[in-house]
């Protein structure tokens, strides 16, 4: 593996990363590099790749070529989704995916770092240790309330912020959140941007987002995707004046 | 809820059975509560197919996987056990031939053939009654799970398994009696198989067998795994995010519902007293699906509960209108799946407010 200035101080480096799904190039020659510690948003229209460069990350989705290279000394591209999920990249789906037949309680266990092997869940006992991050994690995401409802009796912004609370008890280094504000209410859109905001303090953030004033309510930097590839980056100030960018998203 | 269900099901199938045994034995031929021995075997018969039933809930209903080839390792389990039972006949075959088993000196077998070694002894023929379903369903769900292979695709392949097995034994070459299959028992653990006392013992043992599994398949739904199983079944791919590998969670509960069903085919065998390849029919593993949507998918106990039920009918319309039986089934499986979603059981938790 080649180590380039950017890859040894990087928590995630996309390098010349491409993908065709039949002949269409979803993602095109792409890279990117995040610090350690840092929040990213990602921005661009539909079909820009955003979806498929998480794809990338998580292990969904082979590259055909480029490099994926995690905390500057993992290849990503060789390891399938629990693999990459175990080495602490989480991530949150578009839709809220929750367990919805398990209550909201049961959802965070099952979220909660620890071996994942059948040997071992099924003899598994709630520990007094796995209740107090639970409990921690209920406070962080405001569900405390409601740890015995049924998971699929919660509302849409509930459920949002209980896959965010599941990705915490994963304890990953790195969060992949997709379009989290997608169908909230504003009072729930700016509780989210605080908990994002919250949840960097201690680890990396990568948000793909349309909503424009969520995205300057983080006020994080900002990579705009269109066809595949970077378009532009930089502040949200900077992006949204770069004509490419304005171009773009608002026709020619 | 489901807690007070297994401990009313799984006293139910005790003192029932209890009493059946006690009644079949103690009072004599004619006496008005006489429980005649027909019943019996009738009984162990719908209750080896309860633990049927309870295999299939515990992979279609907790594992999401519909397997419409489950009856396979039921009569992977039957055929083991009719090993062993033609064994045990010995020299009091018609052909008098103290190692072949009848159906081999039919057609001019001159050896054992090197896999019937051992089924004299009853203990290795019981290990292999679990053994190899388990490693049939091991193979087959090693290389449909790691492929991700699910849904309808796999409920079609898990046909075809049954199906190439019900082709096989049907071959005479094969060794395994061909479409005669085997019968003509005579002893089980050296106790004659016609006698009262021995068919009540079955149906003791299959009752035991009954609650064992449904306790083991309960603490499996119950504990961490289960849960894992759930979610599996709800969204697979969400627990490959979250670093599980659904695979082997599937794969888990697939061997054990094989063994399951092994066990109940071995118990099956001597209380009806036949085990011929139409045992691995495509129709029967359907059936045994039918048995679980009717009594409540995802359950347990519903499972047992259909089963019992839906052979119960059975036994009814074959007797008095035998050409309408597989009419009612299929007018039962819509009727089930358009008006009782949750099957007989959810209809019994409605109707007592949840509390069983």
């Amino acid at each position: 593996m080649t180590t380039i200035g950017a890859v040894s101080d990087s928590l995630l480096y996309l390098n010349g990363v491409s993908v065709s799904f039949d002949g269409f190039r979803a993602i095109n020659d792409l890279s990117l590099v995040l610090a350690p510690g840092e929040m990213r948003a990602v921005i661009g229209p539909n079909g820009a790749g955003k979806t498929t460069m998480m794809d990338i990350i998580t292990g969904k989705t082979r590259p055909d070529t480029g490099e994926v290279i995690f905390r500057a000394d993992t290849d990503l591209t060789k390891l399938d989704e629990p693999a990459i999920a175990a080495l602490g990249i989480g991530r949150k789906f578009q839709k809220p995916t929750v367990f919805e037949v398990h209550n909201v309680w049961d959802n965070l266990l099952l979220a909660l770092a620890g071996d994942r092997r059948p040997r071992f869940t099924m003899w598994a006992r709630e520990t007094g240790e796995e209740r107090d991050r639970i409990d921690e994690i209920l406070a962080t995401i405001r569900l405390s309330d409601l740890r015995h409802t049924r998971s699929g009796d919660l509302s849409h912004g509930q459920k949002q912020w209980l896959e965010i609370g599941m990705l915490l008890a994963q304890e990953p280094q790195l969060l992949l959140v997709d379009e989290p504000v997608a169908g909230m209410t504003d009072s729930e859109t700016a509780q989210t941007a605080e908990l994002l905001v919250e949840i960097n303090k201690t680890r990396s953030v990568v948000v793909v987002e349309h909503d424009m004033d969520f995205v300057r309510a983080l006020g994080v930097r900002v990579t705009v995707l269109h066809e595949g590839s970077v378009l532009s980056e930089g502040s949200i100030d900077h992006v949204s004046e770069d004509p490419r960018v304005v171009e773009v998203y608002l026709g020619r | 809820m489901s807690r007070l269900s297994t401990s009313i099901c799984i006293g139910l199938v005790l003192v029932g059975v209890g009493l059946m045994a006690i009644l079949n034995l103690s009072t004599a031929a004619g006496a008005p509560l006489h429980v005649p021995t027909y019943a019996i075997s009738l009984v162990g018969k719908y209750l080896s197919y309860a633990i049927l039933a309870l295999a299939v809930d515990l992979v279609w209903g907790y594992g999401g996987i519909l397997s419409l080839g489950h009856a396979a390792f039921f009569a992977l389990g039957g055929y083991a056990m009719g090993m062993y039972l033609l064994r045990e006949i010995g020299p009091r075959g018609v052909y008098g031939n103290a190692l072949l088993p009848d159906f081999m000196v039919f057609l001019n077998y001159k050896a054992l053939p090197w896999y019937w070694n051992g089924f004299n002894h009853p203990a290795f023929a019981m290990a292999m009654a679990v053994i190899v379903p388990a490693l049939v369903a091991l193979i087959f769900g090693y290389f449909a799970f790691r492929s991700r292979v699910s849904g309808v695709y796999l409920s079609i392949i898990t046909q075809a398994l049954t199906y190439a097995l019900l082709l096989a034994f049907f071959r005479n070459d094969m060794g395994f009696g061909g479409n005669n299959g085997m019968t003509d028992f005579k002893d089980i653990f050296g106790l004659p198989l016609q006698a009262d006392s021995t068919r009540v013992g079955l149906l003791v043992a299959t009752a035991i067998a009954l609650c064992l599994c449904l306790l083991v398949a309960r603490y499996v739904v119950t504990s961490r795994f289960g849960q894992v199983l759930i979610a599996v079944r709800d969204s697979e791919s969400r627990t490959r995010f979250l670093g599980y590998r659904p695979e082997s969670y599937k794969l888990f509960v697939f061997v054990l519902s094989a063994i399951m069903a092994g066990i109940g085919g071995a118990l099956y065998v001597p209380q009806v007293g036949i085990i011929n390849p139409g045992e691995f029919s495509p129709a029967n593993s359907i059936e045994a699906v039918i048995w679980v949507a009717v009594g409540g998918r995802g359950t347990l106990v519903g499972a047992v509960l259909g089963a019992v039920l839906v052979n119960a009918g059975k036994t009814f319309f074959t007797g008095a209108f035998p050409e309408f039986w597989l009419f009612a089934l299929g007018f039962l499986f819509i009727l089930v799946t358009l008006l009782l979603p949750k099957g007989v059981l959810g209809l019994l938790q409605k109707k007592t407010g949840g509390r069983v």
